[in-house]
C-alpha cells in the first residue's frame, strides 16, 4: 500500500463528524507545534482543525472560558489578560501556535503548573467527535461538576486517539499582579536537589520551581535552581528576602528579563534546532539516577514542576531514549522528533485504556493508543 | 432467603464473623446517608486485605452477582445503597496508611482510611490533605475517590480528582490495574482522573496515592453578615471580581445559621439573613496584604456586621458551625433532603431568589448552605416524613431546584454524585448520545454491570426526557422507601 496522505479542513463540527465517519484512519492536528504528535505512520487522513477557532463564551466575572478546540492558546491568553486572568497550568508553545485542542490532547502543562495544577486540573468540559462520528459532551461549563464520567480528564493526554476535540471549557484564575524569580547555582545535582526540597518545604507559595542544567564545557553541566514568586508587587521584596534566607543565596531576576526567561523555557528556545524533545513524568527522587545516565550523553535537560516533569532534548535516535526510560521505569512522550510511537518508556493502565479505546473507537479510526 | 452458590464460596473465604448474612446483621447496611431508600443485600463481607477484595470481586464475577463497595456509608446520593440480593464489600477495615513520604509529599492509602486521618498523619510533617467534605471525620478515601468528593476548600485546589496521583484498582471482572504514578505529571490519557468520580462503576480502588500539600503558614478568616441572602450572593461576585483567590468562600442563610448556632455555638450573628465566610490562606506577608484588600472589598458590599477571627480557636469554631450545618438542620425538622447543585458563580444571587420563591410557593422551608465560591448550592429541604405526600412534595421541589441549575447553565451535582438519587435528571443534562457513550464506556469495563449496578447512569437504552416518579428499581420492587 502506498503511503498517501490526505488532509481535510473541517469548517464545522458536522464537517469533523463526516470526516471521521468517511475515513478509515485519521489524525487531528492544529498548528503542528508538537510535530512528534502530528504525524501518522500510515495512510491517514489529517484533520486540520485550525478553522475550528474562536472563543465562544467568556464572562470574566465567571472565571471560566469556552472556545473551539482549534483556537490558539495565544488568543485565549490575550483575552484573559485583558481582564487580569490567566490559564494557571502555563501551557507551553503558545508562540509556536499551540492550540487548546492540541494542548489537551498532548496533556502538556508548563512550569507554572507547580502552583495550582496542570491542564487536567483546569479543564472542566469538552465536546469531541468519537470514532463513530458522534458528537459527545463530557463535563460542563461550571467549576464543580460530578455528573457523568469525567470524560474531560480522559481527553487529557489522549493524543487524539480517543476522539477529535472540537470545544473545551476551562476554569481560569486571577493572574498574579507581579512576578519575580530567584536563581541559585549549585556545584552538584545533589546540592541543587537539596535546595529544591528546602524551597518546596518553605511554606511559601511558589509559582514555579525548576532545575535548569546549563552546559559549561564539554558534557559538564551546572544545575541552577529557578524559583518563581507571584503576587502583590508591594510585598515582593520582602518575600524575595524570605526566600533567599531559605536558600542561603540567590540572584533576583525581575521585569522584562524575568518574563522573557520563563517564556524562553516555555517555548523551548533552549532546545537545539532539529533535535528531538521529550517530556518525562517523574518524581524528584528519580532525578539522581536519571542524571547518572544522561550525564554521559549530549542531551540537554530541564527539570520543571519541583522535579515532577523533565524536558529532555535528545540528540540521538528516539529508540535509545526509549530504552533508557524503560530501564529507569519512567514514561515519556516525544513531542518533537521522528518516531512511529511518541509514547516511550513504560506504560501503565493499558488493560483499562484498551477497554476505553474499544468503547470510543471500536472501528480503530484513530491511531492505536 | 434463597441460598446462593456464591455464599458458599464466600464462606470459604471469610470466617462467619466477617460474612454477615443474618437479617439483624444486614440492617445497618441497608441504607446510606440517603435514608429514604433501602435494600437488603444477600451478604456483607468485612474485608481486611486487598486480596480479599480481589477474591470477592472475582467470585461476584464468576457467579454474576452484583456488588457494591462501601466505606462509612455517608453518600448523600445513595451511592452505597446495596443492590437487592447482591454483595456489599465493606472496606472500613482496609484502612492502613501504607506509606507517607513527606519529601515526595504523597500518602499511599487503602480505601477504608478516613479522610481526616490522612491529614492527621501528615500534620507532623507540616503537610495536609486538601479535600475536606463536611463528613471528613468519618467518610473514607475510597468513597471520596468514587464520588470525587469536594468540600469547603475546593476553590483554590480543586476536588478529590485534583489530589489523586495514582490508583491500584480491581476492575469488575477481577483484573487488577495500576493507573497513574507518584508524579504530578502523566503520559497518556489521564486514566486516574477518569476513574475518580466513576461512583464504583469501574471497580474498587485498593491503593490510592494522594498528593499532600504544605500547610499554609497562616489563615485569615472573616465573617460578614447581610440583611438579605441576595446581598451575600452579590458579595461573592465582588470578592471574585477583586482578583483575590480565597481558599474558601461559604454562605449560610438564616435557617442554617439558627441550626448551626443551636448545635455548636459557633458565635454566628443570629439575625443575619445571609452570612458570608471568606478565608484567605498562604504566606503571612502576602496574606496580610490581601486580607486588608479583602476587608475593603467586603466593606463596600454593605454588610451590617463584619467579624474577623482573632485566633485559631475562633476560626475552628466558625468552621465547626459550617461543617455541622447539615446535621444541625435535623434540629429544625424531623426529615430533610440535602440537595447538591451548581450554578455559574455570577448567577448565585438569581438562583437564591428563585429558591426563595419556590420555597414560598411550596410552603416548604429550605435552609441554604453553600460553597459560594464554586457556585455549589446545598439547599436543605425540610419536611415531615410522617405526613402523607410530604416526601414527594419535597422531592418535587428538589427537582425544580435541579432544573433551575440546568437552566442557568450549571450542573445537577457538584460533589455528592448522581448515585441513585439523580438518575432521573441525567437526561436533562446530557444528550441521548452523551449518555449512550457513557453507557458504552461502562459496558466496555463491566459488560455485566456488576459494579454498583443501577447507579450513576440511567438504565439500558437512552432514557426518555423528563423521566419522573419512582426510581425504576423501585417500580420493580427491587428497592423500597422507608
Amino acid at each position: 500500500m502506498t503511503n498517501w496522505i490526505d488532509t481535510v479542513t473541517p469548517n464545522s463540527i458536522e464537517d469533523v463528524q463526516s470526516a471521521v465517519s468517511g475515513t478509515s484512519h485519521c489524525l487531528a492536528h492544529g498548528n503542528r507545534s508538537k510535530p512528534g504528535l502530528a504525524s501518522a505512520p500510515r495512510s491517514t487522513t489529517y484533520l486540520d482543525t485550525r478553522a475550528l477557532t474562536g472563543i465562544l463564551e467568556y464572562e470574566p466575572a465567571e472565571y471560566t472560558i469556552t472556545a473551539r478546540a482549534g483556537t490558539p492558546i495565544s488568543e485565549v491568553e490575550a483575552a484573559l489578560a485583558e481582564n487580569g486572568q490567566y490559564l494557571p497550568f502555563d501551557p507551553p508553545l503558545a508562540q509556536h501556535g499551540a492550540t487548546l485542542g492540541g494542548t489537551i490532547a498532548a496533556g502538556l502543562s508548563g512550569s507554572g503548573r507547580y502552583r495550582y495544577g496542570g491542564v487536567r486540573d483546569f479543564l472542566i468540559g469538552v465536546r469531541f467527535v468519537d470514532g463513530q462520528g458522534q458528537l459527545v459532551r463530557g463535563g460542563g461549563k461550571v467549576v464543580k461538576n460530578a455528573a457523568g464520567f469525567d470524560i474531560p480528564k480522559l481527553m487529557v493526554g489522549s493524543l487524539g486517539r480517543l476522539g477529535v476535540l472540537v470545544e473545551a471549557s476551562f476554569k481560569v484564575f486571577p493572574r498574579p499582579q507581579s512576578y519575580a524569580t530567584l536563581t541559585a547555582t549549585y556545584p552538584t545535582i545533589s546540592d541543587a536537589l537539596g535546595a529544591l526540597h528546602k524551597a518546596a518545604d518553605a511554606r511559601m507559595e511558589l509559582e514555579a520551581l525548576d532545575l535548569v542544567l546549563d552546559r559549561v564545557d564539554g558534557l559538564r553541566t551546572l544545575p541552577t535552581l529557578w524559583v518563581r514568586l507571584g503576587g502583590l508587587e508591594g510585598v515582593m521584596p520582602q518575600r524575595l528576602a524570605q526566600l533567599r534566607s531559605v536558600l542561603g543565596a540567590g540572584d533576583v531576576m525581575d521585569g522584562f528579563v524575568e518574563t522573557a526567561s520563563w517564556q524562553a523555557g516555555r517555548e523551548f528556545s533552549w532546545v537545539p534546532a532539529g533535535g528531538a524533545l521529550a517530556k518525562v513524568a517523574l518524581t524528584p527522587s528519580r532525578i539522581v539516577a536519571l542524571e547518572e545516565k544522561l550525564a554521559t550523553t549530549k542531551a540537554l535537560r530541564r527539570y520543571a514542576v519541583g522535579g515532577n516533569l523533565a524536558w529532555i532534548a535528545w540528540p540521538a535516535a528516539i529508540a535509545e531514549l526509549d530504552t533508557l526510560l524503560t530501564a529507569e521505569n519512567l514514561s515519556g512522550l516525544v513531542i518533537r522528533g521522528v518516531t512511529e510511537q511518541p509514547r516511550i518508556g513504560v506504560q501503565t493502565g493499558q488493560v483499562f485504556a484498551r477497554r476505553i479505546k474499544q468503547a470510543l473507537d471500536p472501528a480503530g479510526r484513530f491511531l492505536a493508543l | 432467603m434463597p441460598t446462593y452458590p456464591i455464599l458458599t464460596d464466600l464462606a470459604r473465604l471469610f470466617p462467619p464473623k466477617r460474612l454477615l448474612q443474618q437479617r439483624a446483621q444486614l440492617a445497618p447496611y441497608e441504607s446510606d446517608a440517603l435514608t429514604a431508600f433501602h435494600a437488603r443485600p444477600a451478604a456483607v463481607v468485612l474485608v481486611e486485605s486487598q486480596e480479599e477484595v480481589i477474591e470477592t470481586v472475582r467470585l461476584c464475577h464468576r457467579h454474576c452477582v452484583p456488588f457494591v463497595a462501601r466505606g462509612s456509608g455517608t453518600s448523600l446520593s445513595g451511592g452505597s445503597l446495596p443492590i437487592q440480593d447482591g454483595i456489599v464489600i465493606a472496606l472500613n477495615r482496609l484502612n492502613r496508611i501504607l506509606r507517607l513520604d513527606a519529601q515526595a509529599r504523597i500518602a499511599v492509602v487503602e480505601p477504608g482510611v478516613v479522610n481526616l486521618d490522612v491529614t492527621r498523619a501528615a500534620t507532623p510533617y507540616g503537610l495536609y490533605y486538601a479535600p475536606d467534605p463536611s463528613s471528613q471525620l468519618i467518610c473514607t478515601i475510597g468513597g471520596n475517590v468514587a464520588f470525587n468528593s469536594g468540600g469547603a476548600h475546593c476553590l483554590k485546589y480543586g476536588m478529590t480528582a485534583n489530589h489523586v496521583l495514582g490508583i491500584k484498582a480491581v476492575l469488575p471482572d477481577g483484573e487488577v490495574v495500576h493507573l497513574g504514578s507518584e508524579s504530578l505529571e502523566h503520559i497518556g490519557p489521564d486514566l486516574t482522573g477518569f476513574f475518580v468520580g466513576s461512583e464504583g462503576l469501574f471497580g474498587i480502588a485498593l491503593e490510592i496515592t494522594l498528593r499532600l500539600l504544605p500547610k499554609p503558614a497562616v489563615y485569615r478568616t472573616v465573617l460578614a453578615a447581610y440583611s438579605s441572602l441576595e446581598a451575600a450572593g452579590d458579595a461573592v461576585a465582588e470578592v471574585v471580581a477583586s482578583g483575590l483567590l480565597p481558599g474558601a468562600m461559604e454562605i449560610m442563610d438564616n435557617l442554617a445559621i439558627q441550626a448551626a448556632e443551636a448545635a455548636v455555638h459557633a458565635g454566628y450573628p443570629m439575625d443575619a439573613a445571609g452570612l458570608l465566610i471568606v478565608e484567605l490562606e498562604g504566606e503571612d506577608i502576602q496574606v496580610a496584604a490581601e486580607f486588608a484588600h479583602l476587608l475593603q472589598v467586603i466593606e463596600q458590599t454593605e454588610p451590617y456586621e463584619v467579624r474577623v477571627a482573632q485566633d485559631e480557636a475562633e476560626r475552628m469554631r466558625i468552621w465547626k458551625g459550617r461543617k455541622s450545618a447539615f446535621s444541625a438542620v435535623g434540629r429544625l425538622s424531623p426529615d430533610y433532603i440535602v440537595q447538591d447543585g451548581v450554578v455559574p458563580r455570577s448567577k448565585l444571587g438569581q438562583a437564591l431568589g428563585i429558591i426563595k420563591r419556590l420555597s414560598e410557593a411550596y410552603s416548604i422551608r429550605v435552609a441554604n448552605v453553600f460553597h459560594a465560591g464554586d457556585g455549589n448550592l446545598h439547599p436543605l429541604i425540610l419536611y415531615n416524613g410522617s405526613e402523607p405526600g410530604a416526601l414527594e412534595r419535597a422531592e418535587e421541589l428538589a427537582g425544580k431546584i435541579l432544573h433551575m441549575c440546568i437552566d442557568l447553565g450549571g450542573s445537577i451535582t457538584g460533589e455528592h454524585g448522581v448515585g441513585m438519587e439523580k438518575l432521573q435528571y441525567m437526561a436533562d443534562m446530557f444528550s441521548a448520545t452523551d449518555l449512550q457513550v457513557m453507557d458504552s464506556l461502562r459496558q466496555a469495563i463491566d459488560p455485566q454491570a456488576l459494579a454498583n449496578r443501577g447507579k450513576k447512569l440511567p438504565g439500558g437504552q437512552a432514557p426518555a426526557r423528563h423521566m419522573h416518579g419512582p426510581h425504576p428499581l423501585e417500580k420493580q420492587g427491587v428497592i423500597s422507601r422507608s
